[in-house]
């Protein structure tokens, strides 16, 4: 099956939102309280309950003002670093591209928020259970795998977001930087090499960094060494963890036992 | 709208002015990004950089309540062009199907001569006496024409020395444009003109809200005649309705000047059917004008049998009796007058919010104090209903009875929606309302059969058989089809459902609850109710099949205008129409009326809602036919004058201030000037809120996207007001005051005109203290001043002054 890509172009966005809202409608996501920051933006940042977020930035040069509209959430990478560091294999690759959740496997060990280049997943931590679980885009895959286009997309009232097989996407942001270049020289496709391809692209007029997005996103390199050495090592000393606890339960009811008896 | 929204993506050039459609219309923007595939360009007019500024290819800044000054630079630019090139320009159209030719009145004098007013200014009255604003006719009655449009006292002429004056230098003067910015906006929008290019201007409530609010919309219209862009495809006066059904409202007379269908309400002075007939129906002598508006008394008997049925007879004037008449105004700003002066003791409120919409709401709201009882209809607790518990007043002070009325909605009722484009949609229902809430139809219906009840027992009753004898028989649970086909209407004589209004009468022998839905629910069916996605022939977006559009499903109003007199189209590539010579018959959308092509023996000039038969670049008034036939109140061509308070004297002539405008002078009416308030304030939507709020201010997704209240103003005001960005800060006018956080931006610059700078502020209007999220009202802030034709306020400029809290 062809992996499928987002195609974003700022150019046509109006940062309407609509895209922040039918994402966390679809995934049922509570609203964050939040006070005016003197911007238009809002929430602050990615949380659990936010996947996407719009940036507002307004850029003055030779004259004249533009207002950049850019949109922050999971990148969908080919070389990702959340999948590669991931100790349970929470985050796999889906055969349709996208990287894949399941938040059941999940340890809330926080790897994925901590070597992601784009600072994207985020953990919840529940100080009465303890629990904690990343979260992060899931690009819609109850809807994609489906035949369903991705919440975003469908809201979008003004086309900058488009989703297709991802080649199609390709030549569409080709297409279009195309176009672009006579009024923005430095009009790139952003997604189309970064981390062996980006499964969310953007058709920028300006330079990556002008958008907030990083001019070469790479793979850290200690990834490698998390994913070969660490991380083997890790598993082992969870089952020792696993086992101890085990222990502890054991002495713990023994104890329970003997107070039950005085 | 003339177009409608599918057809902004035919637009060679999209003209947003008065209007910002990315936030207030988003949906609409997915139309004008096809325009922008297609290689159109959007050109965008606002005082601030606006979500809609963001796109555009060109943006230019604009001092609020500058429209007509901006827009008659525009005129004059093209003026001058088309002299110069007229090749350049479609000569035929404006000579043929405008105004343009036609013989002025010598006496008439304009702001020109007369420094700003017109000829028959009383200054005592406020008002105009029109009767030079005519036109110098042959023995037959019909209008002298100068087809080489040379005679000084042609309108064209006239329009030309109009704006002589609107120079590129006095445009940046006035509005505070850079003089190259306006000169490009004008080269964008003048290339337009080519005949087969369409340019089409989007406006809203920027437009309308001002004191000379009708003269901004009449400016796009000279402008867009002139570009012959009226009735083509992607061109049109476009405005974008700011709630999905306030067309509906508006076409069904939620309005206190109109019957249904925009006919003329019953003045005091006609006080027999005969006497409104003889006064409102226009008469003219061209037997090339159809002069549609002449089948005037045929719409209001149908209407009149619709209401009325076997009670509305010839020998009662068809029930003539039982309307109200009247010509006192009753708009907004009145009625709150007369709330405030205690002559309206009782209010509904019915899915409006007039606590936080209406201009001056320390006065709106000390109004609704004056009341005996207040019902708001809503689907949220509003601040209207919620007005006796507001900051700062006792509620044991307060005696009005209060009561609210849970409503469905829109997805919880089934009925049609008018959207800006005049297509009627046809709704089902999602969803049961939650626990006593009610479709407004059902709650209409259950309280007029109880007022029928009480009318029946009390012989006694004012006007009673205007109530008792209205038919109304929706059953107990009203149906919404019965309420559609009586709004159809029926040939009685065998009891089918009419067609069109083509076939309606004046005799009673038909009835149509609303001349311009006849057709729109038929022996065929539903026809809002129609789903399909056929544009043949002729593939330009018409969607013809889609809903149904009013008049008689015509997608494109004035399209005779889109064709050559002998019926060919100007733009081959997006026809409207095209006569078929031999078939004898139009092809694609509805013609504007049946009749041949112009040039045809039978033919018949474009524009068959005139009296005369073409376009008004000049708005004579005319002696007999609606109010609106005779004149605007304040001139026959848009002219500049500064919004009520305003920061500087009017650069264009001794008159400051729209000449016609009614002064309200009630204790709390108040008018700040320029010494005191020297800055200029706007108020307008965001995105992430509806109007006034209680939609989106109790929906916690919304509230997380835009929580609270604020004040955007330039980093240079800020500077000088030592205010940094989140500051807390207080806007005053002369009427009250507001706190808010400051939002310091880029996106608002200082106005330089004539080496003056001025400063200008703004603020969405939504908030108010009942709600998930509330916050000041910017409406505290707005005056009591309404435009010289509609009375609507203006809300849009306003003088401020700006401190750190």
């Amino acid at each position: 099956m062809a992996e499928k890509a987002i195609l974003f172009d700022p150019t046509k966005c109006t940062a309407c939102r609509g895209c922040q809202v039918a994402c966390k409608q679809w995934n049922e996501l509570e609203a964050v309280p939040t006070v005016n920051l003197g911007s238009y933006e809002n929430p602050p940042d990615l949380s659990p309950n936010t996947y996407i977020k719009m940036r507002f930035k307004e850029l003055e040069y030779d004259k004249s003002l533009e207002w950049l509209f850019t949109r922050r959430s999971c990148m969908h990478c080919t070389n990702a670093a959340c999948v590669e560091v991931c100790p349970t294999g929470a985050l796999s690759h889906h055969p349709l591209g996208f990287i894949d959740y399941n938040e059941d496997l999940c340890s809330g060990c926080g790897y994925c928020s901590q070597f992601c280049p784009f600072q994207v997943p985020r953990m919840s931590g529940s100080s009465i259970t303890g629990i904690r679980k990343a979260s992060k885009c899931l690009f819609c895959a109850d809807r994609v795998t489906n035949n369903l286009i991705p919440a975003c997309v469908k809201t979008c009232p003004p086309h900058a977001l488009q989703f297709g097989d991802q080649d199609q996407m390709l030549l569409l942001g080709r297409q279009r930087v195309k176009e672009l270049k006579a009024k923005y020289p430095d009009a790139y496709l952003y997604g189309e090499d970064e981390l062996g391809g980006l499964h969310v692209m953007y058709v920028l007029p300006h330079k990556p960094t002008v958008h907030g997005l990083p001019a070469d996103p790479r793979l850290p390199a200690s990834t490698t060494v998390w994913q070969g050495i660490l991380q083997p090592a890790g598993y082992v000393l969870a089952g020792l963890t696993v086992l101890g606890l085990g222990l502890n339960y054991l002495v713990a009811r023994a104890n329970v036992k003997s107070h039950g008896k005085g | 709208m003339t177009n409608h929204w599918n057809d902004i993506a035919n637009s060679d050039c999209v003209f947003i002015i008065g209007g910002n459609p990315a936030e207030n219309h988003p949906a609409a923007f997915g139309h004008i990004t096809k325009a922008k595939e297609r290689g159109g360009k959007l050109i965008v007019v606002d005082p601030r950089f606006s979500r809609s500024a963001a796109k555009a290819d060109v943006y230019a800044p604009m001092r609020s309540g500058t429209d007509v000054a901006f827009i008659g630079g525009m005129i004059k630019y093209v003026i001058d062009d088309m002299l110069a090139n007229p090749q350049n320009y479609n000569m035929v159209y404006l000579k043929e199907y405008t105004n343009a030719s036609y013989l002025v009145n010598p006496a008439f004098k304009g702001p020109a001569d007369l420094d700003g007013l017109f000829s028959g200014y009383d200054a005592s009255k406020r008002s105009y006496d029109k009767s030079t604003w005519s036109y110098q006719v042959d023995d037959k009655g019909i209008p002298k024409k100068d087809m080489t449009l040379s005679d000084p006292n042609c309108v064209f002429q006239l329009l030309k020395k109009q704006y002589a004056r609107y120079t590129a230098d006095k445009v940046s003067e006035t509005c505070g444009t850079p003089k190259d910015k306006f000169l490009e906006v004008c080269r964008a929008f003048a290339d337009t003109g080519a005949p087969g290019k369409a340019g089409t201007i989007l406006y809203a409530m920027g437009t309308t809200q001002h004191t000379n609010g009708s003269q901004v919309c009449s400016s796009y219209c000279v402008l867009q005649l002139l570009l012959a862009n009226i009735g083509v495809c992607g061109g049109g006066v476009n405005a974008a309705r700011g709630e999905s059904n306030v067309q509906g409202a508006t076409d069904h007379a939620l309005l206190f000047h109109l019957l249904p269908g925009y006919l003329e309400r019953p003045l005091n002075t006609d006080e027999t059917l005969q006497k409104y007939l003889d006064r409102s129906t226009p008469k003219w002598t061209d037997p090339k004008s159809a002069n549609w508006v002449q089948n005037l008394p045929k719409y209001l008997v149908s209407m009149l049998k619709a209401w009325y049925g076997d009670a509305a007879t010839k020998d009662n004037e068809f029930g003539y009796q039982y309307l109200p008449k009247g010509s006192d105004n009753y708009s907004f700003i009145s009625l709150f007058h007369a709330m405030y002066d205690g002559i309206i003791k009782g209010l509904m409120v019915w899915g409006m919010n007039p606590a936080v919409g209406g201009p001056n709401a320390n006065m709106t709201r000390k109004a609704l104090e004056k009341l005996d009882w207040l019902v708001s209809v809503d689907l949220w607790h509003t601040e209207t209903g919620n007005f006796w518990k507001r900051p700062r007043v006792n509620p044991a002070d307060i005696k009005t009875e209060v009561f609210a009325l849970p409503a469905a909605a829109s997805f919880e009722k089934e009925g049609s929606v008018t959207n800006s484009s005049r297509w009627a949609q046809w709704r089902y229902k999602g969803a049961d309302a939650p626990g006593v809430a009610k479709p407004d139809l059902d709650i209409i219906n259950d309280l007029m059969i109880r007022i029928k009840k009480l009318y029946d027992a009390d012989a006694a009753a004012p006007n009673r058989d205007a109530i008792t004898r209205l038919t109304w028989d929706y059953g107990t649970h009203a149906d919404p089809h019965k309420v559609a086909r009586e709004i159809n209407g029926y040939d009685l004589a065998t009891g089918k459902l009419m067609v069109s209004f083509a076939a309606l009468k004046s005799d009673g022998t038909t009835s149509c609850g609303n001349w311009l839905f006849s057709g729109s629910y038929t022996e065929a069916g539903n026809m809002m109710a129609r789903r399909d996605l056929d544009d043949s022939p002729f593939n330009v977006g018409l969607y013809s099949k889609w809903a149904w559009s009013w008049p008689v499903n015509r997608r494109i109003v004035y399209n005779r205008a889109s064709v050559d007199p002998n019926g060919n189209p100007w733009d081959s590539e997006h026809p409207v129409i095209k006569w078929d010579a031999a078939g004898a018959k139009w092809l694609g959308d509805i013609a504007d009326g049946g009749y041949p092509p112009m040039a045809a023996d039978a033919g018949k000039y474009p524009f068959i809602m005139t009296a005369e038969g073409v376009a008004r670049l000049f708005t004579a008034a005319l002696p007999n036919g609606p109010l609106l036939a005779k004149g605007m109140a304040d001139g026959t061509f848009p002219e500049h004058y500064e919004p009520w308070e305003s920061p500087v004297k009017n650069p264009l002539s001794g008159t400051q201030n729209d000449p016609c405008i009614k002064l309200w002078a009630g204790e709390m009416d108040f008018k700040g000037d320029s010494d005191k308030y020297p800055i200029v304030c706007t108020t307008y939507r965001i995105v992430e809120h509806w109007q006034a709020g209680q939609m989106t201010r109790n929906l916690p997704w919304s509230v997380e996207l835009m929580p609270e209240m604020f004040i955007e103003l330039s980093e240079e005001l800020a500077a000088e007001k030592g205010i940094a960005n989140e500051d807390m800060v207080v806007v005053e006018t002369a009427r009250g005051k507001v706190t808010a956080k400051a939002l310091v931006t880029k996106r608002f610059k200082p106005f330089r005109m004539n080496g003056k700078v001025i400063h200008e502020i703004g603020m969405p209007w939504h908030w108010g203290y009942i709600g998930l999220s509330t916050g000041d009202s910017a409406n505290v802030l707005t005056p009591n001043i309404g435009d010289a034709n509609t009375m609507i306020p203006e809300y849009k400029a306003f003088l401020c002054n700006v401190r750190k809290a």
